[in-house]
């Protein structure tokens, strides 16, 4: 019965080890990308923002008490004029993929808007916005950095806010429409000599 | 029958024997000195509460251990996003001065390996710093030193808490050094590649609500004089 138990002991760390070894200790939910080739070169992808629904918190200076309801923002002079947003984000088949924040800054000497959009299953993206908007709405920033799968590309993104015409009960009153092309770094290719 | 029977008593106690085994093993050491505290370069040294209650916002599926804050922050319950957490947060600078605000995303990774003493979390950064301007972090962490000397512990305690200093950094990429990749984007850092490391103090540690007593700091380092950016 001993040498039993102690076979137990032996099967138990085996069993173990296998499990942690083969079954994955995270397993992140992917939804399939609609990515887009675009007409002139390289890759587009459409998010958006269902407001107010899918926004975390706001936090502004200037606005009494944000959201969510209980929000204490810094009251601190070095953040006046700072606006800070954070927001679920959506694929065009208007499923939540994941988070984002827009972040507005005025100041003497510098403005800024920044947007980080966070997908958990496949990296991050930053892009720092031309603080002037452009004709119909838009806004377009440079693709500054990214991780993981996003980190060998660079590219665009604009912003326009796109109001809810509609009177259905519980619609939303519009939405951030984010339109991101990817530029993937050019790699050369191989000469035939090389290939001979 | 009493085969059997000592037969799954041997897999139970070789299962645990295990488990005290990746929680104890020896081999798995702390990564110690941080690559950036011998930099020659120039630094920015922020710090800020990384404790929910004491953020500006933290979310998360509202099931793990840490609860959101402001008790009616939206959660994100949905499936992609389930395994990330959000959190709005001031930075102060060396003095303690409010520099800025930093948000941080953080989603458990896939490469994550418990058999090698890796509890790894990938994580992006945004920093604004009316001062400086805008910073991006992408980083991964390691949070198993963590777990095994401060976790466990509370865990363990009858209490279900830890108390004691503990210090450690959790950075440990995608940088050669296990440091940060760290892009500015506005003002003064603007266009500058630099490096960064996360690390983390904690002084209370609650097994049933996570971190009570807790501070966190992030070093980045500018390898490219701007003059006069140093906290």
């Amino acid at each position: 019965m001993l040498k039993t138990f102690f076979l137990g002991i032996v099967l138990g760390l085996a069993a173990a080890a296998g499990a942690l070894y083969a079954i994955p200790a995270v397993d992140q939910t992917r939804e399939a990308s609609i990515v887009k080739v675009a007409p002139n070169g390289g890759n587009s992808e459409t998010f958006h923002i269902n407001v107010p629904m899918d926004r975390i918190m706001l936090g502004d200076g200037g606005q009494a008490g944000g959201i969510p309801p209980g929000l204490e923002w810094p009251t601190d002079e070095v953040l006046a004029g700072v606006r800070a947003e954070l927001f679920k984000i959506r694929d065009a088949r208007d499923t939540v993929v994941g988070v984002a924040v827009r972040t507005a800054a005025t100041s003497q000497e510098n403005n800024v808007i920044d947007w980080v959009l966070h997908l958990p299953a496949r990296g991050s993206l930053f892009i720092n916005m031309d603080v002037a908007p452009l004709e119909g709405g838009y806004r377009i920033g440079e693709i500054a950095s990214g991780s993981r799968e996003f980190g060998p590309l660079s590219g665009f993104m604009t912003e326009r806010w796109i109001a809810n015409d509609s009177n259905e009960e519980d619609a939303p009153a519009g939405r951030i429409e984010l339109l991101t092309s990817y530029v993937g770094q050019l790699e050369p290719l191989e000469t035939a000599e090389t290939i001979e | 029958m009493k085969y059997v029977v000592s037969l799954l008593l041997g897999l139970v106690v070789g299962a645990a024997l295990f488990v005290a085994g990746l929680i104890y093993n020896p081999f798995i050491a702390a990564r110690g000195l941080s690559p950036l505290s011998v930099t020659n370069a120039e630094t920015i040294t922020l710090s800020f509460a990384n404790v929910p209650a004491e953020s500006i916002a933290y979310t998360n599926d509202g099931e793990s251990l840490h609860n959101p804050h402001p008790e009616r922050v939206l959660q994100l319950w949905e499936a992609p996003i389930r395994s990330t957490s959000a959190m709005a947060t001031v930075m102060r600078d060396a003095r303690g001065r409010v520099a800025g605000i930093g948000v941080k995303f953080s989603s458990d990774s896939e490469s994550t390996r418990l058999l090698k003493g890796e509890a790894i979390i990938d994580s992006a950064w945004y920093v604004y710093l009316p001062e400086h301007g805008s910073l991006f972090i992408e980083q991964t962490e390691n949070y198993f030193p963590l777990i095994r000397e401060v976790a466990f512990p509370a865990w363990r305690s009858s209490a279900s808490s830890w108390r004691g200093n503990w210090l450690g950094d959790l950075t440990v990429g995608p940088g050669a050094l296990g440091t940060a990749a760290v892009t500015g984007g506005s003002g003064r850092v603007k266009g500058l590649r630099m490096e960064g490391v996360e690390s983390i103090s904690v002084r209370a540690f609650s097994a049933d609500v996570g971190l009570v007593s807790s501070e966190g700091r992030l070093i980045i380092a500018m390898h490219e004089n701007l003059g006069g950016i140093e906290d």
